[in-house]
C-alpha cells in the first residue's frame, strides 16, 4: 500500500512513546487473556456438566453428609436411571501445596453415571479388585509423574487421628470432553468406609443421579427434596451445572470480579492510548494541514490517524497474546492445582485481539476526527 | 497580462471578480478584501505586497482553494472554484495548485524524496513513474544528490528547494508562494528566487507570490499592493523597485 510508508514513518516518530504505548497494550492484553482463562477455568465445570445429571447434597451445606440409606430411596423415584455416591477424602500428598481433589467413589455405579471419564477396562477391573486401589486423572498422574503400580501415600487428618493412607495406582482416567477435568484421585468408598470413625461410616458426601430424560430434571429434583423433607438430613437437589456454578460462587463472584478488573484495564488503556494519539496528532497539526493543502482528503487524514492507532493496537495485542501463550502454562503449573486447568483457547485469543483492535480504533477516533475537521487556513496560521 | 481593473475580456488563466472576504471577530465584522479584481495569464509571475493584516495571505488562501470568499468569484482555467464543495476543492487543489510555504512545512520523518513524492500518492501513477517524476523535480531544484536526506539534514535553503520540488512534481496549473524567502538569509533567498525565476522563464510556470521583501518582489513581472482590502498596481519594473521606488 502506497500510504504505508507515511503511516509507519509517523508511527516511529517518537520511539520511546511508541514502545511505551505498545507495552501498555501488551500488558493489558496479557492481563485480559489471563483473566479470561481463569474465568474459563471456573466456569468450565458448568459448561461441561452433564445435562442429564442431578447432584443431591445436604440442605445445610456440602460439608454435611447424607445417610447412605438414601441411595435405594432415590433409585426408586421414577425417571432415575443410575445413582452413585461420593465422599470427600481430603488427604495431603507430600506437601499441603500439592492440592488435588480426592473422592471415595462407589465402584458399582460410578462409571455408569460419570460416563465422560474413561478408564481402560483392565485397569478398572484391577481397581475394583484392589481394596487399596486408586485411579488418577491423566493430568494428575502427569503432574506428579505417577505411573500404574505406584504406591501413593496420602496423609489425612479429617477423620479422627492423623494417619497416612496408602494406595496402589491401578488406573489412569481420561476425560472425553475437551478441557474436561483430569485432576481427580479416586479411592474405593468401601475402603474409605471401613477406615473412618463410626460417625462418618455409612454416609455419602453427595449423590450424583443420572436421569432417563433430562426434561425430568425439575420433577425428579423436587421429588427427592420432598421425599427427605422434615428428616434429620434434608436434601438440596440441583442440576449438575447449577451445582458447579454454586460451588464456584463459594469462592466469591469470580465472574464479576474478572469482568470488573478487565473493564477497568481496558478503560484505562483507552484513556492512555487516546491521550497518546491526541498528543501525537496535536504535534503534527501543521503537517496534517499541509497534507490537506496538497490534496489529501479529510477522510484520508482520518484514515492515517486510525491506521496508526490500529497498528499500535495490533502489535501490542499480538505481543500480549504471545506473552500469554508462553506464560499461562507456566503459571498453571506453578499454581499446583489450586485452580482448575488453565486452558487458552483460540476463541479467547481472538476475543483479546478483537478487544485490542476495538480499543485501538476507539482511541484513534477522536483525535482522527479532530484532524479530519482541521481547517487548513487556521492550522497554517498557527505555524 | 496581469490586470486588476476587472475589465479584461481575454480568457485569463486566473480570473478574480468582485472578491470579498469578511471575518467575524468578537461580534465585529472585519472586511479583509473588498471587491477585488485580478487577471493572471499563464506564465505570469505576480508578487503581492502590503502591510501585515492587509489580506495578502487571505488572498493566497482564496486563490488556492484553502478558504472560501464571502462574495465574488475565482475562475481558474475555466473552473469556477468558489462554489465547489470542500471535497471537490481538495481534489482540485491536488491537480491545479502547488504550495510553497515560508516555513517549508516538510514532513520531518520522510526523506526529501518521500516528501516530494507525497502529491503523487494521490495520483494513479505507478511506483516507477512516481520515482521518475520525483527525480525530475529534484533535478530541477538541484537536489538529486540529497534525495535520501531527511529535512533535519538539510539547510533552510535546501529545505525550501524540496518544498518547491514538492510543489512542481505534479505539474500544477499554478504555484502559490507565501513568503518563500521569509525564513532565509539573503544568499539562500537569492538562490531560491533564481530557481523561481527559472520556473517562470524556462518552464513557463504561473506564480503568485506574497512577500514583504521588495527585492524579492522586484523579480516578479508585476508587484501588486494590497491596501485596505483593495489591489493597487505598483512598480512594474525591477529597476524601479531596486531603486527604492516601490509604490
Amino acid at each position: 500500500m502506497k500510504f504505508s510508508r507515511l503511516i509507519f514513518a509517523n508511527l516511529f516518530r517518537k520511539k520511546a512513546r511508541l514502545i511505551l504505548t505498545i507495552g501498555s497494550f501488551a500488558i493489558a492484553l496479557f492481563l485480559f487473556t489471563f483473566l479470561a482463562v481463569v474465568k474459563g477455568a471456573f466456569s468450565r465445570g458448568t459448561e461441561l456438566a452433564g445435562a442429564d445429571r442431578l447432584v443431591v447434597i445436604n440442605r445445610v451445606g456440602l460439608i454435611q453428609t447424607l445417610p447412605l440409606s438414601y441411595d435405594d430411596k432415590i433409585r426408586a423415584i421414577s425417571g432415575v436411571k443410575f445413582v452413585t455416591h461420593n465422599h470427600w477424602f481430603g488427604g495431603v500428598y507430600q506437601d499441603e501445596k500439592n492440592f488435588f481433589p480426592q473422592f471415595a467413589v462407589d465402584i458399582e455405579n460410578h462409571r455408569q453415571v460419570m460416563t465422560e471419564f474413561r478408564v481402560p477396562d483392565d485397569q478398572w477391573i484391577n481397581f475394583v479388585k484392589d481394596q487399596q486401589g486408586a485411579v488418577a486423572g491423566a493430568g494428575l498422574a502427569k503432574r506428579f509423574g505417577w505411573k500404574i503400580g505406584d504406591r501413593i501415600p496420602l496423609k489425612n487428618a479429617l477423620y479422627g487421628t492423623t494417619k497416612t493412607w496408602e494406595f496402589n495406582l491401578d488406573g489412569i482416567y481420561h476425560n472425553d470432553k475437551p478441557g474436561g477435568d483430569e485432576s481427580q484421585f479416586w479411592l474405593q468408598w468401601k475402603y474409605f468406609d471401613e477406615n473412618v470413625p463410626a460417625a462418618v461410616k455409612s454416609t455419602a458426601g453427595w449423590y450424583v443421579i443420572k436421569l432417563d430424560n433430562p426434561d425430568d430434571a425439575a420433577r425428579v429434583g423436587k421429588a427427592i427434596d420432598t421425599l427427605f423433607a422434615n428428616s434429620s438430613s434434608e436434601t438440596k437437589t440441583e442440576t449438575e451445572s447449577a451445582f458447579q456454578a454454586n460451588f464456584a460462587k463459594q469462592l466469591g463472584n469470580i465472574e464479576f470480579l474478572i469482568l470488573t478488573i478487565g473493564s477497568v484495564v481496558f478503560f484505562t488503556l483507552l484513556l492512555v492510548t487516546g491521550n497518546t494519539m491526541a498528543i501525537s496528532v496535536r504535534e503534527r497539526t501543521a503537517e496534517l494541514a499541509v497534507l490537506k493543502a496538497i490534496g489529501f482528503t479529510d477522510r484520508s487524514v482520518l484514515f492515517f490517524v486510525l491506521a496508526e492507532s490500529l497498528v499500535i493496537a495490533l502489535i501490542g495485542g499480538v505481543l500480549g497474546l504471545g506473552l500469554a501463550i508462553l506464560a499461562i502454562p507456566v503459571v498453571g503449573s506453578a499454581l499446583n492445582g489450586l485452580l482448575p486447568p488453565l486452558l487458552l483457547s483460540v476463541s479467547v485469543l481472538s476475543l483479546g485481539l478483537g478487544f485490542a483492535l476495538l480499543v485501538g480504533a476507539a482511541s484513534g477516533l477522536l483525535p482522527g476526527i479532530g484532524a479530519m475537521r482541521l481547517r487548513v487556513v487556521n492550522a497554517l496560521r498557527r505555524v | 497580462m496581469i490586470r486588476v481593473d476587472g475589465r479584461s475580456d481575454s480568457a485569463s488563466l486566473i480570473k478574480v471578480r468582485g472578491l470579498n472576504k469578511t471575518y467575524s471577530r468578537g461580534g465585529e465584522q472585519i472586511q479583509v478584501l473588498q471587491g477585488l479584481n485580478l487577471d493572471v495569464d499563464k506564465g505570469d509571475f505576480v508578487a503581492f505586497m502590503g502591510p501585515s493584516g492587509s489580506g495578502k495571505t487571505t488572498l493566497l488562501n482564496l486563490l488556492g482553494g484553502l478558504d472560501v470568499p464571502s462574495a465574488g468569484s475565482i475562475t481558474v482555467d475555466g473552473d469556477e472554484i468558489t462554489h465547489m464543495s470542500a471535497s471537490k476543492l481538495t481534489h482540485w487543489r491536488a491537480r491545479h495548485v502547488g504550495f510553497i510555504f515560508q516555513m517549508y512545512n516538510l514532513i520531518p520523518v520522510l526523506t526529501a524524496f518521500q516528501n516530494v513524492e507525497l502529491p503523487l500518492l494521490l495520483t494513479k501513477l505507478s511506483k516507477s513513474e512516481r520515482r521518475k517524476h520525483v527525480e525530475t523535480a529534484l533535478g530541477v531544484v538541484g537536489l538529486t544528490d540529497r534525495m535520501n536526506h531527511y529535512p533535519r539534514q538539510l539547510s533552510g535553503g535546501q529545505e525550501q528547494r524540496v518544498t518547491i520540488a514538492r510543489a512542481i512534481v505534479s505539474d500544477p496549473t499554478f504555484l502559490l508562494c507565501d513568503e518563500p524567502t521569509g525564513d532565509l538569509d539573503r544568499k539562500s533567498a537569492d538562490e531560491i528566487m533564481a530557481l523561481i525565476d527559472e520556473l517562470v522563464g524556462k518552464y513557463n510556470k504561473t506564480i503568485l507570490m506574497v512577500t514583504h521583501d521588495s527585492l524579492v518582489a522586484a523579480r516578479a513581472h508585476m508587484t501588486l499592493h494590497l491596501d485596505k482590502g483593495v489591489l493597487v498596481e505598483g512598480g512594474k519594473s525591477p529597476q524601479q523597485v531596486l531603486a527604492g521606488g516601490a509604490a
